[in-house]
């Protein structure tokens, strides 16, 4: 176990590594001058120097990314062109809201699949499942930023029931940060539902399957002990690490619901630093995505020992 | 057909139908399949026929015609600028299924190659590819989309590249899994040992065997890549105006929601519609494609169809 625990920190550690290569290397590529952008033309020809200067952009590229990485590791992660504050102070300053969107997206994702998913699978090829089967098709099907838009006309236009845009933090005022919640995270958290639908449904086919439901099914056990005790607990398994990948996925930034509800998050924070070219912002923005994402899957597949005694990770892959 | 009906005479032997043909019998008993395959013709039609059965001119402006409601004359509406919606709608179907179409098939090539490589020669090769893989697929989809957009610069072209690349890996893994369970069987190693040479021996007997899961895939990313180009045009980044596109339609929309609902409605309803059925179909298609779910439906076809 602690062999395999550590083979995988070091394949996430090399995963880290090459994306912050990737990201390094995408924002050398991308055309433009970043100190000029950030200035704008009426900039002096000293302040411009001094800016390059102070941003190392100046330095060959090996060292200015082995500055870049060294300095990140310690959690420095450089200073925005733009706005001029540290990137750490941004991204704390934007967590809040990505980690509330996200946290309201798997809450509605878990409500539409747990529900839809074991019904689906207790009544396999009836209207109920042909009903889950299309529900969780066009979940998957409908692009999120039309979803958005319509409940923005409907919920908050036609019908006014939710604001059409914002965010309120959670300690300022619960209230308004529920309202102005609720159409994003179900924006965002239908498509992971959908997808969630499905895992729920097979592994709850295949847990019902299993001879020891049989059994218990056999000596008198309720149906809804049965559910309970034999078949959710173990349909629970696969479906961890769809809901880890789900998740993972959710706080990375969903940038197009963000984009469409005016969400303060972490999306928004790297979409705008591609616009602005603001190198040190979308690489920081990047490697967090990358770390949330390596350390959500090795999480999932060790609570997947947990959940599972007859997986051991002694040996093999 | 022929083939169909000779066998029909010997009860108990399979009819010696070709794969394919079989396979377009089973989906054309999926009432699902069918559904798709009609939307997805007339989406293909509407791509290739738009500038024939257009009632409107889709770029041209008209200023007396603006944000008018949707009527006999103008069935979705008109836009801002006068613009016949409907005429846009089936104009931008072209721009969707182009974008699609050649971003699926850039991951697909590259992907499949990859997936090939790492799969058939493992070792060092497979572990350099499948990590770099890793990265990529790391990389939050979309977000990587935009930034390889802010290298290349915005616009359809672009954008196909960069979904493109997006997608890549996960035809490589797909792919790579599937060659590392065909590449120990025994046809493959006795072709090996009767002296074929890589190339042939992944032509002719991994690639075939390999196909099943990658037509899947295909069918499920031409869906996902629709979406994205929707995605960028829609944040900005992909189709440039005057095209019209579904995704930029929908962002010139947003802006006109409380005057003019139709702008937004109609676009949305086109990608929503267009992906279903690629989604739709892509998931029939892994139901027939798989020989045990294959074995259950022809039993079932038998069954009842006689």
């Amino acid at each position: 176990m602690t062999g395999y625990v550590l083979r995988r920190l070091l394949q996430s550690a090399a995963v880290l590594l090459g994306v912050s290569v990737l990201v390094f290397a995408i924002m050398q590529l991308v055309p433009g001058d970043p100190v000029r952008a950030a200035l704008g033309t009426r900039a002096t020809p000293e302040t411009y120097a001094a800016l390059r200067e102070r941003s190392g952009l100046d330095d060959p590229v090996l060292v200015q990314y082995l500055d870049w990485i060294t300095s990140a590791l310690r959690g420095d992660l450089g200073v925005s062109f733009r706005s001029g504050e540290t990137v750490s102070s941004l991204i704390v300053e934007r967590l809040p809201a990505t980690l509330s969107l996200a946290v309201g997206a798997i809450v509605v994702a878990l409500l539409i699949a747990v529900p839809l998913g074991t019904l689906s699978a207790l009544r396999p090829r009836s209207p109920v499942d042909w009903f889950s089967t299309l529900t969780s098709q066009a979940g998957l099907s409908i692009p999120d930023f039309w979803m958005g838009i319509m409940f923005i006309l409907i919920f908050a236009g036609t019908l006014g029931w939710f604001p059409s845009a914002g965010y309120t933090p959670l300690l300022e005022d619960p209230v308004g940060w529920a309202h102005h919640l609720v159409l994003p995270a179900i924006t965002a958290g239908v498509s992971s539902g959908s997808i969630l639908t499905r895992f729920v449904r097979s592994s709850v086919l295949e847990a019902m399957g299993q001879d020891h439901v049989r059994t218990a099914r056999a000596k008198g056990m309720r149906a809804r002990d049965v559910l309970r005790w034999h078949i959710l607990r173990n349909a629970l398994v696969p479906f961890v690490t769809v809901g880890g990948v789900q998740l993972a996925y959710l706080l990375s930034g969903v940038v197009i619901v963000e984009f469409v509800f005016a969400w303060p998050g972490l999306g928004q924070l790297a979409f705008q630093a591609v616009l602005d070219r603001d190198y040190p912002v979308l690489q920081g923005a990047v490697l967090l995505f990358a770390l949330v994402f390596l350390v959500v899957n090795l999480v999932v597949d060790l609570l997947y020992a947990r959940l599972d005694p007859r997986i051991s990770y002694g040996s093999g892959r | 057909m022929s083939a169909g009906e000779r066998a029909d005479t010997l009860p108990s032997t399979a009819p010696h139908r070709p794969r394919w043909v079989e396979t377009l019998v089973l989906l054309a008993r999926s009432p699902m399949a069918v559904a798709s395959g009609l939307v997805l013709t007339a989406v293909v039609a509407a791509a290739l026929l738009a500038g024939r059965i257009s009632p409107h001119d889709p770029v041209e402006p008209s200023v007396d015609d603006r944000l008018q409601a949707p009527s006999g004359e103008h069935w979705f509406g008109t836009d801002e600028l006068g613009r016949d919606v409907f005429s846009r709608v089936l104009a931008g179907a072209e721009v969707s299924l182009r974008v699609g179409a050649v971003a699926v098939g850039i991951s697909l090539a590259a992907g499949v190659l990859i997936g090939l490589l790492a799969g058939y020669y493992r070792r060092w090769v497979d572990d350099v590819l499948m990590r770099v893989m890793d990265v990529v697929f790391a990389f939050p989809a979309l977000l990587m989309a935009i930034a390889v957009l802010a290298i290349l610069g915005r616009g359809s072209t672009n954008a196909m590249i960069a979904i493109g690349i997006v997608y890549t890996p996960i035809f490589a893994r797909i792919t790579r899994a599937s060659v590392l369970s065909v590449r120990e069987e025994v046809y493959v190693r006795a072709a090996r040992s009767a002296g074929a040479g890589d190339v042939r021996i992944v032509a002719r007997h991994v690639l075939p065997n390999v196909t099943a899961p990658i037509i899947v895939q295909t069918s499920v990313s031409l869906a996902f890549a629709i979406l994205s180009e929707a995605a960028l045009s829609f944040v900005g980044l992909g189709t440039q105006p005057p095209d019209p596109s579904w995704g930029r339609m929908l962002s010139e929309g947003r802006g006109f929601l409380e005057q003019a609902w139709w702008m937004a409605v109609f676009p949305g309803a086109a990608i929503f519609l267009t992906v279903l059925a690629f989604n739709v179909l892509g998931d029939v298609l892994r139901d027939v494609l798989d020989p045990r779910q294959r074995a259950a439906m022809k039993g079932t076809a038998k069954g009842s169809g006689g």
